[in-house]
């Protein structure tokens, strides 16, 4: 038993030397540290570097974990548990916020806040400022310039959604005499990927309802412009690469990859595909259309808008509080940051200090809005879960395969919009 | 001497595991228990709200639908994962050329995680469903049904089949002999010896195949991923959703009643099935 004991204690005391080590480890970090929770996986490279920049010029170490695309609530569950949680991370809009607000550091007063270009871009609890946006993104319908031109049509040809269909319906009746294998690429229904459809272009009914009925956020969805979804719908999936039945086992990479290969001639997404189509493709073969939508395509411009938020960790020491805060301030404002945001990250940032992006896509953007169009706001933040965005999902790749209805669209949208809205109430 | 040097030793070789035992299961556990009656978002900061979780696991109505499809599918999948495993286990009692390596073939889809065989099989099943213009996987529940099945037998046929084996190898020779000479036939020396005398191996292998089927997780989520419209969910995916697909902190309490809930089910058919099956079981 003596024995058994002394064991013990010699365990007790290794356990405790641990700790010791551990104390004066965090002793040295006085200074303060900042982890960084990313969202977006394209820009991890991006961000790496800039965060060793940071540590070099400031000597306060940056760390930068990137969840896998898909797992960032996830991922930013279980390291918010942890005792060395993120110090900043990110949030998708209101709804998002809802799961988070009791984690987030009141930025109202701070030097970032004072940067940006536009209150609107603060996200707001109450009278407590929860996040500040840090990019604005633009989504359309991409365009190989070179393959439309080929099919004997110009850019300016396309001024509305009756427009886009009968030239898509003709380059899909001659797919074979241009060498493509369908107008539209493959509009991809695997999980990873239906958010190109289920989420992005359903944003569309949503913006043209909140604007008919002049809200901006709803309970009640009533789905006046489904009409207009399913026609826009119609169309990816009748002059497409592939066939409605295959859809669900399709990935937006598939759909790049067609796009990339000049398979096909339209592609909807957003302006985070720039720095990968920039890498087979010049400035002057691709352009971004908006989605006509058959409402008020002469005024409609790109959609867009921003789901990214930062938010900081409100449960963080106050010295990696004050690290984060300074670091995130020297993102937007520096000449290393605001450029490293801008080229490297091809973001467009909404404060003062922004440098311009050489992001095509978003300089098309700002061509809209000069030539008077009006972008399309992103209310998909306002969508009342991701069980609804998944039941519409799922109802849509089943019309799309013709194993289901459009009705069960119609009804996942409606019914699935009050039923998740009255559960997260 | 060794029980002396056992006694002088024993919390050398039993502390480490006790101590993973406890903080890798033990302790997780009753915290499990004990968030099931908080809301919260992370672990960290926890508010308790008594049965509140409880009363609402049926809110979404989807506990019920992955719940009896649960009970069917973990039933199906073990009756056919036994049955196919104890023929080839048979067979590869069977003095025949090349067993060795049969086995070794059998038993290898056990080491491939599963959610690349999901991933794998998704692949494969969808492009034969395509081929006879059925639809896909992710469109029809029947199919991702199936689908779970063949992928779950598949895995885990090799793995009953080594227990069996095992099983088999240890019926006394003698008395397979004793039946020969009374004049037993080979379908009366199955039933009346091999089979009483393999029932420890039987009791193992259904409480494994029920049990697997019962959790199953990773395969759903890549094979399936629930679809379409959750109709292909089974409850431990269902728990997942709950905790991770819907917005605010209430869920989080709420997929952790059911997975209590959960707990309890397999608890109680693991128990009565091993009451079942040991009773059967026959002394040498």
């Amino acid at each position: 038993m003596k024995k058994a004991i002394s064991v013990l204690v010699s365990a007790a005391m290794a356990v405790s030397m641990l700790a010791g080590t551990a104390a004066t480890v965090s002793a040295d970090e006085a200074a303060g540290k900042v982890y960084y929770l990313n969202f977006k996986p394209e820009a991890d490279e991006a961000w790496q570097k800039l965060a060793a920049a940071y540590t070099e010029e400031t000597g306060v170490p940056v760390s930068v974990v990137t969840a896998a695309s898909g797992e960032y609530e996830t991922t930013l569950m279980s390291e918010m548990g942890k005792s060395d949680a993120p110090t900043l991370f990110q949030v998708n809009g209101p709804v998002g916020l809802a799961n988070w607000k009791d984690y987030c550091y009141d930025l109202t007063g701070s030097d970032i806040v004072g940067n940006l270009t536009s209150d609107a871009f603060a996200l707001k609890d109450g009278d407590m400022i929860a996040g500040v946006a840090y990019v604005i993104e633009s989504y359309g319908i991409i365009v190989n310039k070179a393959l439309l031109e080929k099919a004997g049509y110009k850019l300016e040809d396309i001024t509305g959604f009756d427009a886009l269909k009968s030239i898509a319906d003709d380059i899909q009746a001659r797919k074979d005499e241009l060498g493509v294998e369908g107008a539209f690429s493959c509009a991809g229904m695997d999980a990873s990927s239906d958010w190109r459809f289920k989420t992005h272009l359903a944003n569309l009914p949503i913006y043209y309802e909140y604007k008919a009925d002049g809200i901006d956020n709803t309970d009640a969805i009533k789905g006046d412009f489904l009409d207009n979804y399913k026609a826009v719908f119609d169309l990816y999936i009748t002059d497409s690469t592939c066939e409605g039945a295959e859809l669900s086992a399709k990935t937006a990479d598939d759909s790049r990859a067609e796009f990339a290969d000049s398979k096909a001639v339209f592609y909807q997404n957003g302006s985070w595909e720039y720095s990968s189509l920039s890498e087979t493709f010049s400035d002057d073969d691709l352009a971004m259309i908006p989605i006509y939508f058959g409402v008020d395509d002469e005024n409609q411009g790109l959609c867009t808008g921003t789901e990214n938020y930062w938010c900081v960790n409100n449960g963080a020491s106050e010295e990696d509080i004050k690290a984060t805060l300074d670091f995130i301030n020297w993102c937007v404002t520096s000449e290393t940051g605001t450029t490293a945001m801008a080229n490297d990250m091809g973001f467009v940032i909404p404060f003062t200090t922004a440098q311009e992006s050489p992001n095509l896509f978003v300089k098309q953007d700002a061509e809209y809005t000069a030539a008077g169009k009006t972008p399309v706001s992103w209310n998909f933040t306002t969508m009342p879960s991701e069980e609804w965005k998944n039941g519409v999902g799922s109802a849509l790749t089943a019309y799309a395969a013709g194993t289901g209805e459009w009705d069960e669209v119609v009804s996942a949208f409606v019914d699935g919009w009050a039923s998740e809205a009255a559960l997260a109430g | 001497m060794v029980g002396k040097t056992i006694k002088k030793y024993w919390p050398i070789f039993l502390l480490p595991t006790a101590a993973a035992f406890c903080i890798g299961f033990l302790w997780p556990f009753v915290w499990g228990i004990y968030l099931s009656f908080c809301q919260f978002t992370t672990v960290s900061k926890v508010t308790f709200v008594g049965f509140s979780n409880y009363a609402k696991i049926m809110l979404d109505n989807t506990f019920s639908h992955a719940f009896w499809l649960t009970v069917l599918f973990a039933i199906l999948s073990s009756v056919i994962i036994n049955v196919m495993a104890f023929l080839i286990a048979l067979a590869l009692t069977k003095k025949i050329k090349g067993t060795n390596v049969f086995r070794t073939i059998f038993f290898m889809p056990n080491l491939i995680g599963g959610i690349v065989l999901g991933y794998i099989w998704q692949t494969l099943l969808n492009g034969i469903l395509m081929s006879l213009g059925q639809p896909l996987l992710a469109l029809s529940a029947t199919n991702g049904f199936w689908g779970m099945i063949i992928l779950l037998s598949w895995q885990q046929i090799g793995y009953m089949m080594i227990i069996y084996i095992a099983g088999l190898n240890n019926v006394p020779g003698d008395l397979i002999e004793a039946a020969q000479v009374d004049g037993a036939n080979s379908w009366q020396t199955l039933f009346r010896i091999k089979i009483p005398m393999i029932m420890p191996s039987v009791t193992i292998c259904t409480f494994l195949t029920l049990t697997n089927g019962f959790k199953m997780f990773d395969q759903n989520l890549s094979l399936t991923g629930g679809d379409p419209q959750k109709a292909s969910q089974l409850l431990a995916l269902n728990i997942y959703d709950t905790f991770y697909a819907r917005s605010g902190p209430q869920w989080k309490g709420i997929g952790q009643a059911k997975a209590v809930v959960f707990f309890l089910i397999v608890v109680v058919i693991a128990l009565a099935q091993l009451r079942l099956t040991t009773s059967k079981e026959v002394q040498q």
